[in-house]
């Protein structure tokens, strides 16, 4: 059996590791083996995961920097990490991406489905009806059909 | 006028009924929210808090829905009022622990309360005696709804209401009731319901909240969840859940009564022999065996007990209200002693327990 490291030199060194329901294994020769700090068991995983077909999920990884700050309260991640709280409603977009991954574990969904505040609400229903216009509009000028084209026009004009 | 002027006695407060109050002392529903383009509470420097809270208090305080009201800074209330709101239950510990920066307003019905300056700019909560989930979410929209057009809220499509902290992001909803079991706590099947509720993700705390204890077999069921549902499917969900906790303390008072009563009447007979001739009695002592003269009168063991007035004993027993019926300072000795005084006076018309035929 072959080093699946440089696939050169016989594999001396053979892995098995249990990640959830699946087994993986790595076979290496002496010297990969070192190289890859096989001797070291804390990096094990580490190994198994850079080589084997099926990477496990890795855990959730904050989009930002360990050492990026929210541009409008100055918050940084660690901040985050230790009082589970963020600094202002700005903190969502900064943190924003690893956010989904942590939401999963707390909530129904990662979607708010509730109340709209009023003011949204309206101008979202008028978007929406704007946009069902410009589809009649669009239509209503490749069929040459000009009268109801230009009753559309205005309508939407009205909207906006 | 101080706070103390403003609410009602105990007294009559405790008259208040509700759906199914032998077994639900409250409902409740707050609702979080923030303003934008000011850092949240915690993170917030004082004069950024200044900003906030001043912004807010005149906003809420126009709301003809809060009339009438009392409204104040934290800062300007003394230690004994912020603890005679707690054991009223309409601030939590964390904001009676807040100073400048941070504000309350509530009305004298004491259905509603706006904290200001918690751990979010707002926590606006509903409250109403017994079940009445619906009433208290009615109500809270609708204090929610008026104010929209007044501050400017942190909200966005995708992730609804921003929070300080991302469990209560979304709907910012808080949907809790209080409830007294002591029958399934002695049937010691009180483990289990937790259990039960847990595994349906709500969470089970004390008489005050996070991290308190169930004293006298008082009992939190609040919705942990926030996200990913409406308040009306959140209100649907938790309903189902504490009607059914409500028919399981009823069915397990029954079968102690059946299978255990001399077990029950024990333990009644026994709360109502100290709490009618103790000379000094703790809080915690006194709120245990009141829940078991409170099941007593429910059981039919008390002709002449009325439930207002061991819920008004429960309050009024307890620290800060016991001290705000004496000018003096009080010490905890000193407390035990007036507490059992008191005891022995509110009981000494009641007959003790007889147990039915």
């Amino acid at each position: 059996m072959l080093c699946n490291a440089c696939k050169q030199n016989e594999a001396k060194v053979h892995l098995t590791k249990i990640v959830g329901d699946k087994m993986q294994k790595v076979d290496l020769c002496e010297d990969c083996s070192k190289d890859k700090g096989v001797d070291d068991p804390t990096s094990y995983s580490d190994l198994l995961m850079g080589l084997s077909a099926e990477p496990v999920p890795s855990e959730p990884e904050p989009a930002a920097e360990p050492g990026a700050k929210c541009p409008a309260c100055g918050y940084s991640q660690a901040d985050f990490k230790k009082a589970g709280r963020f600094g202002c409603s700005e903190c969502y977009d900064t943190f924003g991406e690893g956010l989904v991954v942590m939401l999963k574990t707390m909530h129904k969904g990662t979607r708010h489905t509730g109340k709209v505040p009023a003011a949204l609400h309206q101008s979202r229903a008028e978007a929406q009806k704007v946009k069902l216009l410009q589809k009649r509009l669009d239509k209503a000028i490749t069929e040459e059909n000009f009268e109801e084209a230009a009753q559309l026009r205005d309508e939407i004009k009205r909207l906006k | 006028m101080t706070i103390h002027e403003f609410l009602v006695p105990p007294a009559v407060a405790c008259q208040r009924a509700g759906p199914h109050d032998q077994i639900v002392m409250s409902s409740r529903v707050r609702l979080a929210r923030n303003l934008k383009k000011h850092p949240f509470p915690s993170w917030a420097k004082k004069p950024d808090r200044l900003r906030v809270l001043e912004a807010i208090q005149p906003a809420v305080e126009t709301l003809p829905q809060l009339a009438p009201h009392f409204a104040a800074a934290m800062d300007d209330l003394t230690p004994l009022d912020k603890q005679i709101l707690v054991e009223r239950h309409l601030i939590s510990r964390e904001h009676a622990a807040k100073g400048a920066g941070s504000g309350l307003v509530v009305n004298q019905e004491e259905t509603l309360c706006v904290m200001i300056n918690e751990e979010d700019h707002l926590r606006m909560q509903a409250l109403r005696p017994g079940l009445q989930i619906k009433a208290c979410w009615q109500a809270i929209d609708d204090l929610d709804s008026a104010l929209e057009p007044k501050l400017d809220f942190a909200f966005t499509p995708e992730l609804g209401y921003l929070t300080a902290c991302p469990t209560n992001l979304g709907t910012g909803i808080r949907v809790s009731a209080m409830l007294h079991l002591p029958g399934l706590v002695l049937a010691e099947e009180i483990t289990r319901i937790i259990n039960a509720a847990n595994k349906l993700n709500f969470a089970v705390r004390g008489l005050y909240g996070e991290g308190t204890e169930a004293l006298g077999n008082v009992f939190q069921v609040s919705n942990q969840m926030t996200l990913g549902e409406s308040e009306p499917q959140i209100i649907e969900r938790i309903s189902k859940a504490l009607n059914q906790i409500i028919e399981e303390e009823e069915n397990a008072r029954l079968l102690l009564i059946e299978k255990k009563s001399k077990i029950v009447f024990n333990h009644i007979g026994r709360a109502y022999g100290v709490l009618a001739n103790a000379h000094t009695i703790t809080s915690k002592e006194t709120m245990n065996l009141l829940s078991l003269l409170r099941l007593g009168g429910e059981l039919g063991l008390f002709t002449k007990l009325d439930r207002s007035l061991t819920d008004e004993m429960f309050l009024l027993t307890q620290p800060a209200h016991l001290q705000q019926q004496h000018t003096e300072k009080l010490g905890a000795e000193e407390r035990d002693i007036l507490r059992a005084t008191m005891l022995r006076t509110r009981l000494r018309d009641i007959p003790r327990p007889q147990v039915p035929e």
